[in-house]
């Protein structure tokens, strides 16, 4: 590592006049900004977060979520739900790898030896060279045209996370298990994935992030590569948590991407997918649940998807269910760049509102600079079916069973981007759990 | 069974009367049809007995084996017994016919005091009934109504009632949209459910579902209001005159 990298992180010093440090000082100055590999890669997201500053109140891709929560030094502390933690999928083999705060457990983990995959950390990055020169770049790609601070900030401080290459196809997914130690935890972690030429990977998330969490995915998916990525945290768990997918898509290759959320405090998590090769395919999805009377509740899905290829097929779905003063934002873009024909891009975002307390605020965005291509992009708010509601209650089934039911119907779309039915399953299961109150973790 | 008397039924939201002093009694075991122009209110009083929003009794009572229905909310009503067949069955997307019904069933059972089918029950029931009823595997696993045909989906209304087994069935035009074959298919399938302690009451606007099922009374409903009683014979002299000589002779 180089010390370069460690002196272009300190705070500069202004001299001469004494000036009130800026936010971003401020912010940099309570990191415990890492000193270990990637230490180029490092320095120049914290050259980029320089440039671009932390985003403030005027800033557009702001407009619907406060970033302040995000901005400060330090994340509020929370209170730690109570109750034992049954992460999904428990009933799935599969290889879990354990993060406490951010940070890689390997006493907790599973062994990392499996067939088609290469596993290694950022904190230990040993014997990951195919990493250098890669670490880093899709997020800075991702930076244009919109500024992404919080990813600058993840690259250049993220303590730990996964390298992983996949070289053929596992026998089981790869589970990353989030746990908490600390209820003033700031976890800031870097996955970056590259999944080479035919090979196939099944990535899974659970668990408890920090008090305040910022997670960054990049995924370079070579010729002919899938990645199917669910991400299912804890439910009524408090935080403030941040995430960025940056995706490359390559000729061929397959993304699905789907992210379960219930409950929580403030929560963003942008995907920004890029189509570089023909006949890609990318789907992002994500089904939220929101109840403001489990505290403040805000989730907001900002997707940016760049069609740069032939015959791309991209798909966004998502859909949130709110109550009691929740709010829900989306904000998706599908930009087709010259030459890009044949795209087939869908987008659609739906808010189902359980009452009038809640809001939804969509942005959809479709930017075409080809002439022979198939967008479209929709979004909805509304409310439950009342039909729907009558029949199922005149067949006996309670009130609120049948609001379950319509929530579940709601969500069906978001569902169906699961592609393993198993893990649908299990998913459809807990929610319906969650929603009729007979579990809660 | 069931007694409504002098019932006068309102929009909620607009100052429209559309049930105005409807009486009626079907009695334990019988078969009552109810014939009538477009827009004279068989529908609405279909909702009204099973409890959709939407609608004000001003006056006038609904009662289920004594008990009054209109104080009940939808699910007890079917809990009581009562089952309507819709017009226009609604699609769900997303929740799978088998879940549904299989909830609503162990729903009431469980509202009614008696022990919850097993999957295993359930299913055995489910799918000899929806042999019967020539509604296949395939159509069970969809989503409820979700892609159906008019005419499937009415045939599940026929499986619903099967599996439900209501003492109180109200079937409102299931025979419109129906094939000949499909026809007699629902129409077996309701004279199976008949007994001495189970009745029907179905609204249609051909007689040809009458030759099928062969009801007790046939009631002539205009206006909001049932108009005229009589028996079979009712409907035949509708098939052939129309309602005008009918209409004019009650005023
Ligand atoms: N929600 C509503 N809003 C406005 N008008 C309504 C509403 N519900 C019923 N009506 C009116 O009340 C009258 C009775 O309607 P209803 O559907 O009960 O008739 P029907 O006898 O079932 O007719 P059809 O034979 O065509 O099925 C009609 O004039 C209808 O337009
Ligand atoms: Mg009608």
């Amino acid at each position: 590592m180089s010390d370069i990298a460690v002196k272009d992180m300190q705070v500069p010093q202004v001299s001469g006049t004494a000036k009130a440090p800026d936010a971003l000082d401020q912010r940099l100055a309570a990191l415990d900004l890492p000193k270990g590999a990637f230490a180029a890669a490092r320095a120049d997201a914290l050259a980029r977060l320089r440039a671009m500053g932390l985003p403030g109140p005027r800033d557009e891709y702001w407009r619907y979520t406060d970033p302040r929560p995000f901005n400060a030094p330090e994340p509020a502390a929370i209170a730690r739900i109570e109750g034992p933690d049954s992460p999904l999928f428990a009933s799935r083999d599969k290889l879990t790898l354990v993060f406490v705060d951010g940070v890689f457990d390997a006493a907790a983990s599973d062994d990392l030896a499996l067939d088609g995959i290469e596993i290694t950390t950022l904190a230990n990055p040993l014997g990951a060279e195919w990493a250098d020169g890669l670490f880093g770049t899709l997020e800075a790609a991702g930076q244009s045209p919109v500024r992404r601070p919080f990813a600058a900030l993840n690259t250049a401080a993220a303590r730990d996370g996964l390298l992983i290459r996949v070289t053929g196809k596992p026998a089981k997914p790869v589970h990353v298990l989030h746990r908490r130690a600390s209820d003033k935890a700031d976890a800031i972690w870097h996955h970056l994935i590259r999944v080479e030429k035919g090979a196939e990977l099944t990535l899974l998330e659970t668990g408890s992030v920090g008090a305040r969490s910022n997670g960054v995915i990049e995924v370079d998916l070579a010729p002919g590569a899938k990645l199917h990525h669910i991400t299912a945290k804890r439910a009524n768990d408090a935080k403030v948590g941040l995430s960025h997918l940056f995706a490359r898509v390559a000729a061929e290759a397959v993304l699905k991407s789907f992210a379960l959320a219930v409950n929580g405090t403030t929560m963003r998590q942008e995907s920004v997918i890029d189509m570089v090769g023909d006949d890609a395919v990318a789907h992002v999805a994500a089904a939220v649940l929101g109840d403001g009377d489990e505290g403040p509740f805000h989730h907001d899905d900002t997707v940016f998807v760049t069609h740069g290829a032939l015959r791309g097929e991209s798909r966004q779905v998502f859909k949130k269910v709110l109550k009691n003063g929740a709010t829900g934002v989306f904000q998706g873009k599908i930009l087709v760049k010259p030459g890009a024909q044949k795209t087939d891009g869908y987008q659609i975002s739906q808010a189902l509102l359980l009452d009038e307390a809640s809001q939804f605020l969509a942005k959809p965005e479709l930017e075409i600079y080809a002439d022979d291509v198939k967008c479209s992009h929709g979004s909805t708010t509304g409310a439950i079916d009342e039909d729907a509601l009558f029949y199922l209650r005149s067949r006996g089934v309670p009130h609120d069973r049948a609001i379950v039911f319509l929530v579940l119907s709601f969500l069906a779309d978001a569902l169906e981007e699961v592609e393993d039915e198993g893990l649908r399953d299990e998913i459809n299961e807990r929610l319906d759990a969650w929603l009729t109150g007979r579990g809660r973790a | 069974m069931l007694k409504i008397n002098n019932l006068h039924v309102k929009l909620e939201e607009e100052d429209k009367q559309i049930l105005k002093g409807l009486s009626l009694e079907v009695p334990a075991g019988q078969v009552h049809a109810i014939m009538g122009p477009n827009g004279s209110g068989k529908s609405t009083l279909s909702y009204v007995l099973s409890g959709r929003d939407g609608y004000e009794v001003t006056e006038g009572e609904a009662t289920l084996d004594g008990a009054s229905l209109l104080d009940m909310e939808p699910e007890e009503r079917a809990a009581a017994g009562l089952f309507l067949a819709f017009q226009y069955p609604v699609e769900i997307p997303g929740v799978g016919n088998m879940t549904f019904l299989r909830t609503a069933v162990n729903a009431q059972r469980k509202a009614r005091g008696e022990a919850e089918l097993s999957s295993g029950e359930f299913l055995k029931a489910v799918r000899a009934k929806a042999a019967e009823l020539q509604i296949s595997p395939d159509m069970l696993k969809r989503p409820v109504n979700v892609g159906f045909s008019g005419g499937e989906k009415k045939r599940n209304e026929i499986l619903q009632m099967a599996m439900l087994e209501p003492r109180m069935c109200i079937m409102d035009e299931t025979d419109s949209g129906l094939d000949v074959d499909a026809m007699r298919l629902v129409s077996d399938g309701v004279n199976a459910l008949r007994d001495a302690g189970r009745s029907f009451l179905v609204i249609t606007h051909y007689q040809r579902l009458l030759n099928h099922i062969q009801p007790d009374v046939v009631h002539i409903m205009a206006n909001g209001r049932i108009v005229k009683s009589g028996g079979p014979e009712l409907a035949l002299e509708v098939e052939e005159n129309g309602y005008g000589d009918l209409l004019a002779e009650a005023g």
